[in-house]
């Protein structure tokens, strides 16, 4: 009976310091990446490369998923603000919502989707393959090489994503809205201005964008590093990566807005 | 892929997302409307401002002169004292009149200027003296209800 109990016990305490021990692992490694950011910066074109593959890749996805954000919103926020007689006041929904929330928040996760794991796996592979080893004994640090480009890539295509996503979703919003269901367009517009501020609902919207940047890409490049290097390693670590990055965006985006709001 | 493609898709790309974020802060945002140029600061007490609120507009005839730069509560005479800062361009009589209003039925709350007929003008640091008090629905209604019970029902006397 007691060692049944002790075994629950011992199982549980294994699964916490691992949990700690990974975060702490995470956190040298976040450090790691910083110091070792410098070196990188002096092969940029390496950072530049990785921007193609994390940033201009993902647009298609990013500015397809923002159209249809966008035309659906108007929609669903004519239905509801018509019957209130103010449907006018979709262009502040539209923008509001795109701005503050949704740009930064599906774009990081489509992100984390479409990037994080190519990050993972192409990461774990290198690992897995010892192309990772191979570069240590070149003596060329595989974090100033490999790690700190893919990051600086990811913390910057982020908040550009973000910006496109809202500007296309609000171009759907706006093509729903005016032409398809005929509200005055000055007003969409006029209305839109005056209730966006600039330093509250835009700049904090890349504030935003940029912090789930350096959380998803971090994220993604420690499970690559950190993956088991055998197939089934390497595909358990994709999944977390979207896991993990997906709940990361979502915990910090509650943060962020409650400072964003009370401040 | 060749470095030279990269590079140019890259430069397209951040172009455009830079794009977006001008285009945000100038077509959705409010960047280009708040630049009123040089301004002159006035004062104006109240009794009762309402709801509102620092950096809200101030309106003469409809268009926007100025915003409120702060609202204060004046211990002196237990009034709010609101400072505004008006448009260089615009010089606004002694005897001018600020009034609170609503835009409309449950808008923001914003000053509206009516001009009097003195030929001084107002300048830095002047206070406007005639002020109107926000409209406080409340009170309104109750007043509405006051009046109507202290009328005499004479109708339902006839029947």
């Amino acid at each position: 009976m007691f060692s049944r109990l002790a075994e629950v016990l011992r199982s549980l305490g294994h699964r916490i310091i691992d949990r700690v021990w990974r975060l702490g692992a995470g956190a040298r490694f976040f450090i790691y990446t910083l110091i070792y950011s410098g070196e990188s910066f002096k092969r940029i074109h390496l950072t530049i490369r990785e921007i193609y593959f994390t940033g201009v890749l993902s647009l298609i996805i990013v500015l397809v998923s923002a159209f249809f954000v966008g035309m659906v919103l108007a929609l669903q926020g004519y239905n509801t603000l018509q019957k209130y007689g103010s449907s006018e006041a979709i262009g502040v929904l539209v923008a509001l919502s795109l701005v503050r929330e949704l740009g930064p928040v599906v774009t990081a996760l489509l992100f984390a989707g479409r990037a994080g794991t190519a990050i993972t796996a192409e990461i774990g592979l290198m690992k897995a393959t010892e192309q990772l080893a191979a570069m240590e004994m070149m003596a060329v640090s595989p974090i100033a090489r490999v790690v700190a480009p893919r990051f600086w890539a990811g913390v910057i295509s982020m908040p550009l994503l973000a910006a496109l996503f809202s500007m296309v979703g609000i171009l759907g919003g706006y093509l729903v809205a005016v032409p398809l269901i005929g509200v005055d367009e000055g007003a969409f517009w006029s209305q839109m201005q005056a209730s966006v501020d600039f330093r509250e609902d835009i700049v904090n919207g890349v504030i935003k964008s940029t912090v789930f940047g350096v959380a998803c890409t971090m994220i993604a490049l420690f499970e690559g590093f950190d993956a088991p290097p055998t197939a089934e390693g390497v595909s358990r670590a994709t999944t977390r990566t979207v896991v993990n990055s997906s709940l990361a965006v979502l915990g910090l985006d509650f943060v962020l807005t409650s400072f964003m709001i009370s401040a | 892929m060749e470095r030279r493609t990269i590079d140019l898709w890259v430069g397209v790309f951040a172009a455009a997302g830079i794009a977006a974020l001008l285009g945000l802060a100038m077509k959705v945002g409010n960047l280009t409307a708040s630049d009123i140029g040089e301004t002159y600061t006035v004062t104006a007490a109240f009794e009762n401002i309402g709801g509102l609120k620092p950096r809200a507009p101030i309106k003469s005839a409809g268009v926007v002169v100025g915003r409120i730069k702060h609202i204060t509560f004046d211990t002196s005479r237990y009034e709010a004292l609101v400072t505004m800062e008006l448009d260089k361009r615009y010089a606004f009589p002694k005897d001018t009149f600020a009034n609170i209003y609503t835009a409309g039925l449950l808008g923001e709350q914003y000053i509206g200027l009516e001009a009097g007929g003195e030929e001084d003008v107002l300048k830095n640091g002047d206070e406007i003296t005639q002020t109107q008090d926000a409209v406080v629905l409340e009170k309104m209604i109750s007043q509405f209800l006051y009046n109507k019970a202290s009328e005499t029902p004479t109708e339902t006397k006839k029947e």
